[in-house]
């Protein structure tokens, strides 16, 4: 069997409101290799976010409970470690890239203390290695005259610039896996570009893991080996990025792939869409997995979107009467690695 | 290039637009340090029933450009022709009726519509404004416009919270819609969606497009969302047009190396072509609209910029091909980033 970095296996994480519990994130199970690149993809609500956060045990507690599963990461089970040494984890063996850099940066402090802090919590080391540190950092980075700009303050830099100081934070100390979330929905593309690259180039370079959280496929296709679609709060496909991309077997994954206009395409009169909103939050009823596939390409979803209005949608799906509830038997894993709901489409053609 | 066309097909003809921001210092004694030139001689004009895609980094411009055109903002100098008659120098009550026929869609739909108000309310705003009939008329005419817009009629006494992203963007196109306007300004109207609703509100408004015979100004970041939805296309780069073509044109056969440059960012669904693709990697940020750059404004981050760049400006002129414009000094060598389809 092979070695994982990150083992997460069946994790839950729900979040506890006045009208009952969220999963957010409902039963999700994935691996990451060393130096590995795995993409989350989804759209918002879908619960990658939570995810990242989960594994981070960001997630504040209330309202928000972890309610099963495991998350392996180097030997210990990070939901069952003491918060000391979850401390040490953070930011020591896993960093992390959030989507606003100018919300996830400190405005009164500058960047060089900030990527010090860091260095010495968890390298302990003086001050002034720790500059020394955060200056060969910035240039590794790809920040101009990194002496200078390491005294100035995070207002003072553009957008992809401030993105650049996130990612050297996160790679201050080495760690073994970075967790980037949405880390170039708030920049253009021409810097998007750039971000992307540098990302890839430092994760080849020292050999870190990577998790990449994004909703944009185009994003996903250029940098990651292995894709995870998450659809309200479960993984729908995995599989070896080149085979999602050529076969995607889920009709949501199918459905995302063709309802993005492509640029390298003929134009289309009418993009494929898949209708309705996508789910979130609430309580999933039992027939749950019936619910989320209602939302599929092909069938009349006006009738079937707010899966609360369960007993509209029953009457279509119906004559698929096996997927009323979908055993866990039938979320097989095929030996090429790829997680597939089986019967759906089939089952949601007519 | 506006005289090649017929004057009465024009609907929207912007001619030598500036706009610029004053930089001041003080309070008590407040003197102009600098200006903000965030709209810098541009001109282009629409035709009636087309859409003109207008695409840019953040900072270019390109939302000013909008704003200026419904008078969110007072122009510095330069013609807005709205058929035939200018905008820009229009008066209260002409202004008022022109307005009518202006309407804007906003990037945002969780701030650009009022919490506090229901949709229909918010739907039938403008017709009680405009007096379009009595209260009776009005509601009939909102609950339609929700109908067109693919809501249903029920729904007109929620409040927007209780609506997703996709639902309240088709709100603000319901209201968009609600005085029959010519011209939509459209800023960014899919950016703040999620890919899947994004196609869902894309598609609405090609079809309000063919059905009610509408103008559009497309404003966008994304080349691949206005390669859908755009007949022309016009790439600013800090302040100014630098190209401009009809959409296939602009796309296979760039004439700017700016163009070229968002074009081959734009990232490629598709891991084999991804591999394969050469990518133009523009250095840098976009510089301050405050300090433009002498000669080509684009030379300090163009990966052909040659000695002539940094001294004389490149004139915007036709190019090969259909109604091509760019502004490049080495337009003739500048290739296609994408293959062709």
């Amino acid at each position: 069997m092979k070695e994982y970095l990150l083992d997460v296996q069946d994790l839950k994480t729900y979040f506890k409101t006045r009208s009952g519990y969220v999963h957010a994130v409902d039963g999700v199970s994935f691996s990451v290799a060393a130096g590995e690149k795995v993409a989350i993809v989804g759209e918002s609500g879908c619960g990658k976010s939570v995810t990242a956060l989960s594994i981070m045990r960001l997630v504040a507690q209330p309202p928000g409970e972890y309610v099963g599963g495991t998350i392996n990461f180097a030997g210990q089970d990070l939901l069952d470690v003491s918060e000391k040494t979850m401390r040490s984890v953070r930011g020591g063996q896993i960093g992390m890239i959030f989507q606003d850099p100018m919300a996830c940066l400190n405005p009164t402090m500058t960047i060089g203390k900030q990527i010090a802090e860091g260095l010495k919590i968890h390298l302990k080391l003086r001050s002034d290695e720790a500059r020394r540190r955060a200056i060969a950092l910035l240039e590794q980075v790809g920040i101009p005259a990194a002496r200078e700009r390491i005294d100035a303050y995070p207002h003072q830099f553009s957008g992809g610039m401030r993105q650049r100081v996130m990612i050297a934070i996160a790679l201050a100390c080495n760690p073994q896996l970075l967790i980037a979330d949405e880390p170039t929905t708030a920049l253009d593309v021409t810097v998007q570009a750039q971000i992307l690259e540098l990302i890839d180039g430092v994760c080849k370079d020292l050999g870190t893991s990577l998790i990449l959280i994004t909703h944009d496929l185009g994003v996903v296709a250029g940098i990651a080996d292995r894709v995870i679609v998450m659809y309200a709060g479960k993984v729908v496909e995995e599989a070896p990025t080149a085979q999602l991309f050529a076969h995607p077997s889920h009709p949501y994954t199918l459905g995302l792939l063709s309802s993005v206009p492509r640029l390298d395409e003929a134009r289309q009169q009418e993009l494929n869409t898949i209708e309705g909103s996508p789910l979130t939050c609430c309580t999933h009823p039992p027939a749950v997995l019936l619910c989320r596939a209602a939302r599929l390409p092909g069938l009349p979803v006006r009738k079937c979107r707010p899966w609360i209005l369960l007993p509209m949608i029953l009457p279509i799906i119906k004559p698929a009467g096996p997927m009323l509830q979908i055993p866990a038997s039938k979320l097989w894993r095929a030996s090429d690695s790829r997680l597939v709901v089986k019967p759906y489409r089939q089952n949601c053609s007519q | 290039m506006t005289d090649t066309l017929v004057g009465n097909q024009l609907l929207l003809d912007v001619r030598n637009l500036k706009k610029y921001f004053p930089v001041t210092r003080g309070i008590i004694f407040q003197h102009t340090v600098g200006q903000v030139r965030a709209v810098d001689d541009v001109s282009f004009s629409i035709e009636r029933g087309q859409t003109l895609g207008l695409v840019g980094e953040s900072g270019s411009g390109k939302t000013t450009i909008g704003r200026t055109i419904v008078r969110l903002y007072e122009p510095t100098s330069g013609e807005i022709l709205f058929s035939g008659k200018d905008l820009g120098k229009a008066r209260n009550d002409e202004l008022w009726n022109m307005r009518r026929q202006v309407q804007m869609v906003f990037q945002d739909p969780f701030a650009s519509l009022n919490p506090r108000f229901t949709i229909g309310s918010l739907v039938a705003e403008p017709m009680h404004i405009y007096k379009m009939g009595t209260k009776q008329e009005i509601q009939d005419r909102t609950k339609e416009l929700l109908d067109v817009v693919g809501l249903r009629p029920e729904y007109i006494d929620r409040y927007p919270h209780e609506f997703s992203g996709g639902q309240r963007q088709r709100i603000a196109v319901a209201r968009a819609l609600a005085l029959n306007p010519e011209l939509i300004i459209a800023d960014e109207p899919v950016s703040a969606l999620d890919v899947s609703v994004r196609a869902q509100v894309l598609n609405l408004l090609r079809s309000l497009q063919r059905q009610f015979n509408l103008t559009y100004l497309f404003i966008s970041h994304d080349l691949s969302v206005v390669r859908h939805v755009a007949d022309r296309v016009a790439v600013m780069y800090l302040g100014k047009i630098v190209e401009i073509a009809d959409r296939d044109e602009l796309y296979l056969a760039p004439k700017h190396p700016y163009t070229r440059a968002l074009l081959s960012a734009v990232p490629i669904p598709d891991p084999q072509i991804e591999k394969k693709r050469q990518r133009i990697i523009l250095t840098g940020d976009l510089p301050s609209p405050m300090h433009i750059p002498t000669g080509c404004r684009f030379h300090t981050r163009c990966p052909m910029a040659q000695d002539i760049c940094k001294q004389v400006e490149p004139a915007f002129e036709a190019k090969e091909g259909r109604e091509h414009y760019a502004a490049c000094h080495f337009s003739d060598q500048v290739t296609s980033p994408i293959a062709k389809v």
